[in-house]
């Protein structure tokens, strides 16, 4: 079973996912930032895949980006990076990034490659639910990958039924129409489109994003959704000079004192 | 074969909308309504009177005398130059602001290289008393600081994007981050024919009152509609799109669009996508684009702010796959000749991304009964430092 299905099977709320970029703070980082976010008992991580141009992110994540690609880091070397990874590592791994560099590497060979180092899904924010349908469903299903589509307070209830429909893993349901790292505490506006959602008896199990930060943050999106994701908090909690397991460890556990 | 965009919105295998989740309430709402909007009546009347009386619409069709005698054929120049705010910019945001206004929003952003867009947009914005917010590379509000004042005096905002090479690319990644920011009461002025679907066919739309407009001055001139070539600089495309559009079926009609090649195309300094580059997405659509081969899009160059894009519009790339339309390229130093050229020979100071078109003279064959049609996307003015940098007068 993918390692996805298996945790939402497994846990229904306060699950804690965490973004981060591959090949910063620097390029050989990437493996042990991984190691040590298990460590410290994160359910889901999302790998980013930097891009020189990524306009749904905010500062934070666009400077993690550029330092990345400085560093040298590219696709090629995700995959030589991740390679055994699943020898020390079981839970759910999603790569997330725009879609222009995977069609550069080739859909299909990319799919393959995810497969092989043993990623459970993708998050390509700017690949359209059509396209996915007519050109890339049939060779994600072919290697096990799922398809994390975004929804927002602007998704149409017509659209955000599709979206469940075409759905395998979860839904990444962003708090507020942003782009990444953008402040948010739980407003009444945010609440009504979380219980809106809610009430639609989707099939699939719902993380919420963007803007999520802190304990505080994290606690209320868990109200709402099985868990919450973390990206430019996280992020940002990795400048600096300490050890990265200290950064890494002391941040995890700011947010969840109970996992 | 059919040049023009399909109902699923791609040219051949070009175009296409891949716009994360946030952008697509706004996408869709256009997509859904422009056809609609544009070619209603209310819309036509207005678009057509402001063209007219606000523009100063019909550009003239210029039959440019000694630079005819010296290349020893008849070239006509489509003064562009001479509309309102002093490019073509101004046919696409009258447009668009229409458009904006007929979908209840009163917070108007865009994105701007050489200023003219932003320019052409500010004013607009002043026209109907909307909010206006630009989009600048930190690069381009130093060397293009005239457009920069004039859309401040016209109340914009102009605010410098930091990011990257500090350039149009730049400038746009910066006005997509604020319309995901800004849902609802936002309306994105794109500059060019690129973007997401609809934006490239409802530019080209608005632009093609350029091409509309050749054809019938032609015939009054010539007494034939029908010229040898059409010629026009490429950036995004959208004013070679608009000079193109009511040819594109005339196959007899040679197009050449001319790309900025910077420092020569075999440096990293060079602007020139369609020579250089290759099929993949960047803001929004699937055209070709400079990338490496990790599918990271490269840093252009080019000497004009307007044309210093690594993309180009979905349209361009499939009339460069498809062979309708050749594309040339001209380097900064053949550009500041071409532009002194028609400067001292016509008395017309062109814009430098104009000047690109003029280049293509020297790099094609001309008839002495051939007519060629350049398209004057733009006047000098905003040039002059770079100008008197170079020449030293
Ligand atoms: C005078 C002029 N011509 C051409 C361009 C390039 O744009 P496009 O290729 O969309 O016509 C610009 C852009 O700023 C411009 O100002």
């Amino acid at each position: 079973m993918n390692r996805i299905n298996k945790l939402f099977q497994e846990k229904k709320g306060q699950i804690l996912s965490v973004y981060f970029t591959a090949g910063y703070p620097n390029l050989e980082d990437t493996v042990p930032v991984i190691e040590e976010l298990v460590k410290n008992g994160v359910d889901l991580i999302e790998i980013g895949m930097p891009f020189s141009d990524p306009v749904a992110d905010g500062p934070v994540i666009q400077h993690s980006s550029l330092i990345a690609l400085q560093n040298g880091m590219s696709i090629r070397k995700l995959f030589e990076q991740l390679k055994d990874i699943r020898q020390t590592v079981d839970i759910p791994l999603i790569l997330m990034g725009y879609i222009n560099p995977v069609l550069q590497y080739g859909v299909k060979a990319f799919c393959q490659k995810c497969k092989e180092v043993g990623i459970d899904g993708l998050i390509i924010p700017d690949l359209p639910m059509d396209v996915f349908e007519e050109e890339f469903k049939a060779v994600f299903e072919a290697n096990d990958l799922h398809n994390i589509f975004l929804i927002t307070p602007q998704t149409s209830e017509e659209r955000l039924r599709k979206i469940d429909e075409v759905s395998t893993g979860f839904i990444y349901m962003v708090s507020s129409n942003s782009t990444t790292g953008a402040k948010t505490s739980v407003s009444e506006f945010q609440k009504e489109y979380f219980e809106r959602v809610n009430s639609l008896s989707l099939k699939n199990p719902r993380l919420i994003g963007f803007g999520i930060s802190n304990a505080e943050t994290f606690a209320n999106a868990c109200q709402y959704a099985n868990g919450a994701i973390i990206g430019s908090a996280f992020v940002k909690a990795m400048e600096g000079s300490e050890p990265l397991g200290q950064k890494i460890s002391g941040f995890i556990n700011s947010i969840a004192t109970d996992i | 074969m059919s040049y023009q965009v399909n109902e699923k919105g791609y040219y051949g295998e070009f175009g296409g909308a891949y716009i994360p989740e946030m952008m697509v309430p706004n996408i869709e709402e256009l997509r859904r309504t422009y056809l609609e909007i544009i070619n209603s009546y209310d819309f036509r009347q207005e678009f057509i009177g402001l063209l007219k009386n606000y523009v100063g619409r019909p550009s003239p069709l210029y039959l440019a005398k000694r630079l005819s005698e010296k290349y020893q054929s008849n070239i006509y120049l489509k003064r562009e130059d001479l509309n309102h705010t002093g490019s073509h910019k101004i046919n696409n945001t009258i447009g668009q602001i229409l458009v904006a206004k007929k979908l209840g929003k009163h917070r108007i952003i865009a994105e701007t290289g050489a200023g003219q867009h932003g320019l052409a947009t500010a004013t607009v914005c002043a026209l109907m008393g909307l909010k206006c917010i630009v989009y600048m590379g930190a690069v381009d509000v130093e060397r293009q600081a005239p457009n920069v004042k004039k859309m401040r005096m016209l109340g914009a905002e102009v605010i410098p994007a930091i990011s990257g090479n500090q350039t149009l690319k730049d400038a746009t990644n910066e006005a997509m981050r604020d319309w995901i920011n800004n849902p609802v009461d936002t309306h994105y002025i794109i500059g060019s024919v690129v973007g997401p679907h609809p934006y490239p066919d409802m530019v080209a739309r608005f632009q093609s009152v350029i091409s509309e407009e050749i054809r019938w001055q032609l015939e009054e001139q010539t007494g034939k509609e029908n010229p040898t070539r059409v010629i026009a600089c490429v950036g995004g495309g959208s004013n070679a799109a608009g000079a193109f559009y009511h040819f594109l079926d005339q196959e007899s009609v040679e197009l050449i669009g001319v790309e900025a090649a910077g420092k020569g195309v075999d440096t990293h300094e060079t602007a020139a996508t369609l020579t250089l580059g290759s099929p993949g997405v960047l803001h929004s659509s699937r055209s070709i684009l400079m990338q490496t081969d990790d599918g990271q899009v490269t840093e252009p160059y080019s000497i004009s702010a307007g044309l210093d894009y690594p993309g180009i519009g979905p349209m361009h790339a499939n009339l460069f796959t498809t062979h309708r339309a050749k594309y040339l390229w001209a380097t900064d130093a053949e550009v500041l000749d071409s532009a002194l050229e028609l400067t001292q020979l016509e008395g017309i100071i062109p814009a430098l991304e104009s000047a690109h078109a003029l280049a293509a003279l020297k790099k094609i064959q001309l008839k002495p009964e051939e007519v060629t049609v350049i398209n004057l996307s733009g006047r000098g003015d905003k040039d002059m430092e770079t100008y008197l940098k170079h020449f030293g007068y």
